[in-house]
């Protein structure tokens, strides 16, 4: 309602106000409870400032005010009255805040998922199902999921509006996230405390996914790599990588020597939808660009631009790009 | 010139303060019109990450720390003394000091800008970025290794003596030399609102005095106080910042508050309504404000236990909050309200922090505040109540008192065309931020997705943004005609109630001929009951002493940007340069002769 009287369309994908989750529709329902609270103050408050103003505007003629300097009753009356409205907002906050905490015991056949943010991207871990992955978080839809959430680096916040609030993660502790998805869709999220240069360009994706659709993704991030045609573009690649810098920070399994942990983990990055902590679609010519000059793509990017051959990095992209 | 450097009368230090207060308000203004123009699409207008995570960092620290906190201490300085019928504050060379040490400060700060090639890097690349909150471990040595944090949490803790020193000198001021009859209960609400902004000054500026040693000790000699890696944490940043930064909230709020006190009943011709009601809910404004920091901290975890009782102590603020505001419509219900410049903004100030009021309630709720935290909805928030609340009721004070000032009356007309602007304006750039922060907009961010259709509400904050540039124009304009053509004021051009206005425009050195007794709370509505300045005093004026100047207190002062230097650039024998000019200066201030 207020959107449409903006004047502005949709969609919007980010917003907190189309809740898809028990998390997120127990907090949109407070806070549209605070919300109408707040309304009707609003309007008896500004409507008596107003009422004032214009009633009691200095007119010709009009005799000198009395000089009432106060009013007992009334003082305990405007007293009394915004607290009991307090009263109607801070019980189902209570209610709210011990519901929606995050650290009840799992429930049968809920998802753990591991949530580690770095500067600037998302890894998430699924520690039942041996998958590490980055950016872009998968979970089936009507199933508890809880995330166990902490930073490599500086303090972030885990953000997926449609499915619920925030919650920081920091260096040396564990916070939570619980939820439940009643709906399949993909939902955009981003890191929401400030982090440094890039914290604009850490974005994050979760897929909710029907059953099927979450099992058939979970067997193919488990699934040994493709073998490799001899002689192909994608080989030169693999053994391009395999030679390269890119070892020292990111782990492709089936590669003894990528064993790096600083960066994402790269095993199955060609199945992902976007690159760079979700900022750039997972294009070949988006994959070069990152690849050759990650910094000018992403300010602050830790990822050193890479001096490669227009040969070498194509084998390269094509290689990174079977690794479905 | 001279006269100025050594000044010790608390007039002159007042209109120092209002005027190196309005330049530096006019450069986090500059910063919040690049940062306007750099969101109001998607892809902005160049401004890089590194850039404009300066930008929004200093607008903050400046805002707070150089622009509203010193605009206040401008009234603090100029009216206190009048309205307590006092010849000046009780430690006049302090007085001089503090301010030349906020001067001082807010260079070092802003010499940040262009020090860049100092360091070995471009201008515009080694000013604070840390944000104006600082979180830890982000200004670790680690993950902040230029000298960007070293110029902030310096600058800050400068910043921080001139606040203390002034603190106890008002605190002094207001307690002990209050003209005779004047009791506490007889005090106007400005002044009352002062003082417990000076207790709140005096209790928190030492706590992030503190954390700002803790953090300069981890970054100069590698302690880890912030460190998880080394044992320490992150949290205790946060707990030290909001313990005193949301009593610093109050501190700016409250001398506003007091303002709109002062002009409600002024141009309502009625007294305050429930004066002592008013006066007891600042106080409790001021004890309850130590008691909420934690609702900054909802979404870092701290359990749902901890979360409870902040959310309760932050919603019971709301009711002394809510008090005020409806004895302030009660002031002025049955009254002659005469709609001067002074009064709109008062009038604004009520209707606009009512709106930063409720917006407050809303993410006192835990479970709400982890949607909007770090949001455009937050950014909306503190809009409505630090530029609807404190600087609305600012430029109420200024329009009010710049006749006792300067002798002369800002224009109305101009005043009545700053005021349109500033109240379009603002309504069109902070009220859609409450929806663009609702659809998904995180806070400090330089870009953002055009998918998050958001752009339009950006491009209107954009535009209202503007419309308040062109209103401080419009003031400015107001300010520099007055000078000649302002329409000469007399004693007191409004009608007021309090003390101030009996003096001439502006006051003489000394303030008063003769000390007046006071026997009512509004000495100047109840005449018979006011002793003033009998018949023939006047000749007595050419025997008041008046103190002459002082170098020290800014020789003092210079002694702490020279330690910051020496510190920021490593050169230890500079840091021992500045505390020998600072301990000569108190040394020789010490024994100066200097009679008050």
């Amino acid at each position: 309602m207020l959107l449409s009287a903006a004047g502005c369309g949709g969609p919007f994908p980010q917003s907190t106000l189309a809740p898809k989750s028990d998390f997120g529709v127990a907090v949109d329902q407070l806070f549209t409870t605070i919300f109408w609270w707040a309304v009707v103050v609003f309007v008896i408050v500004e409507g008596l400032l107003l009422f004032t103003i214009v009633r009691y505007r200095r007119r010709a003629g009009a005799p000198e005010p009395k000089g009432l300097h106060g009013h007992t009753a009334l003082e305990i009356g405007w007293t009394l009255a915004p607290a009991l409205i307090l009263v109607f907002i801070a019980v189902p906050t209570m209610r709210t805040i011990f519901a929606t905490a995050g650290r009840a015991p799992l429930p049968p056949g809920a998802l753990r998922v591991q949530v580690i943010g770095h500067q600037w991207w998302w890894e998430y871990r699924y520690p039942d199902l041996g998958i590490v992955t980055a950016n872009e978080l998968h979970v089936p839809v009507t199933t508890p999921v809880q995330l166990d959430m902490t930073s490599a680096d500086v303090i972030h916040s885990f953000w997926a509006p449609g499915l619920g609030g925030k919650r920081d993660v920091m260096q040396g502790r564990t916070s939570h996230i619980a939820f439940t998805a009643d709906s399949t869709g993909e939902y955009l999220g981003q890191c929401a405390e400030f982090c440094g240069a890039s914290h604009a360009n850490m974005r994050l994706r979760v897929f909710v996914q029907s059953d099927t659709a979450f099992q058939a993704w979970v067997s193919r991030q488990r699934s040994a790599p493709a073998p490799v045609a001899k002689g192909s573009l994608v080989e030169r690649g693999r053994d391009l990588f395999g030679r390269s810098a890119c070892i020292a920070c990111h782990t492709i399994e089936g590669i003894p020597q990528a064993r790096g942990t600083v960066g994402p983990n790269l095993t199955h990055v060609g199945s992902r939808t976007t690159l760079a902590g979700a900022l750039f679609p997972n294009t070949a010519d988006y994959l070069r660009r990152w690849i050759a000059n990650a910094p000018s793509l992403k300010p602050g990017s830790l990822m050193p631009p890479m001096p490669l051959e227009g040969a070498d990095l194509a084998a390269l992209v094509a290689y990174l790009q079977s690794l479905q | 010139m001279k006269t100025w450097l050594t000044t010790t009368d608390h007039k002159r230090i007042g209109l120092l303060y209002f005027w190196t207060a309005f330049v530096f308000f006019l450069m986090g203004g500059l910063e919040a019109l690049v940062i306007r123009a750099q969101l109001a699409s998607p892809a902005g207008i160049g401004v890089s990450a590194e850039a404009y995570n300066q930008l929004f960092t200093m607008h903050g620290t400046t805002m707070v720390f150089l622009a509203l906190m010193p605009l206040s201490a401008a009234f603090f300085n100029y009216i206190i003394p009048l309205q307590i019928g006092a010849r000046d504050v009780a430690f006049p060379r302090l007085n001089a000091f503090s301010y030349w040490v906020f001067l001082l400060g807010g260079l070092f700060l802003n010499a940040s800008f262009v020090a860049g090639p100092l360091f070995g890097a471009g201008t515009l690349s080694v000013a604070p970025d840390g944000g104006w909150f600082g979180y830890a471990n982000l200004t670790s040595k680690q993950f902040s290794p230029g000298p960007n944090i070293d110029f902030w949490l310096l600058g800050l803790q400068i910043l921080g003596i001139a606040s203390l020193a002034a603190g106890f000198n008002f605190i002094v001021t207001i307690l002990n030399l209050r003209a005779p009859g004047m009791k506490m209960m007889r005090l106007p609400v400005f002044s009352w609102m002062t003082l417990v902004t000076q207790f709140l000054v005096i209790t928190a500026f030492p706590v992030i005095t503190v954390a700002l040693v803790l953090l300069m000790f981890d970054r100069f000699f590698g302690t880890h106080f912030f460190v998880p890696a080394g044992g320490g944490d992150p949290i205790l940043w946060q707990h030290l910042f909001w313990l005193f930064g949301h009593p610093e909230v109050y501190i700016l709020i409250l001398p506003a508050m007091g303002i709109v006190s002062e002009v409600l009943p002024t141009f309502s011709r009625k007294p305050l309504f429930g004066y002592t009601v008013v006066v007891y809910s600042g106080v409790l404004i001021g004890f309850m404000g130590w008691g909420v920091w934690s609702h900054h901290m909802f979404a870092a975890g701290l359990g749902p236990i901890a979360d409870s009782v902040f959310s309760a102590t932050t919603m019971l603020i709301a009711i002394p909050t809510g008090v005020k505001i409806f004895n302030w419509i009660a002031t002025m219900w049955g009254g002659q309200i005469r709609f001067t410049t002074a009064m709109l903004f008062a009038v604004g100030f009520i209707g606009m922090f009512i709106i930063g009021g409720l917006s407050g309630v809303t993410h006192a709720s835990p479970p709400a505040d982890l949607q909007q935290t770090d949001t455009y909805y937050v950014v909306a928030h503190i809009h409505y109540v630090l530029f609807g609340g404190t600087m609305l009721g600012l430029f109420a004070g200024m329009y009010y008192w710049w006749p006792k000032m300067t002798g002369r009356r800002l224009s109305e007309a101009l005043g009545k065309w700053h005021f349109g602007l500033t109240f379009v304006g603002m309504n069109l750039a902070f009220f859609p931020m409450h929806l663009s922060g609702l659809l998904g907009m995180p806070r400090r961010i330089y870009t953002y997705p055009a998918e998050l259709g958001v752009a339009q509400l950006n491009l209107v904050s954009t535009i209202g943004a503007m419309l308040i540039g062109v209103s401080v124009l419009v003031f400015m304009w107001n300010l520099w005609r007055t000078r000649t053509r302002g329409e000469a004021a007399g004693n007191d051009p409004w009608g007021g109630a309090t003390l101030e206005w009996t003096i001439p425009s502006p006051p003489p050195p000394h303030n008063f001929d003769v000390i007046p007794t006071v026997a009512s709370r509004l000495p100047r509505w109840t005449s018979t009951q006011l002793r003033a300045i009998p018949e023939g005093a006047e000749g007595k004026a050419a025997h008041i002493h008046v103190p002459g100047g002082s170098w020290w207190p800014m020789i003092t002062a210079f002694g702490l940007p020279v330690m910051a230097v020496g510190a920021i650039s490593h050169q230890l024998w500079l840091v021992f340069a500045g505390v020998a000019v600072a301990i000569v200066g108190i040394y020789r201030w010490a024994y100066e002769p200097f009679e008050v």
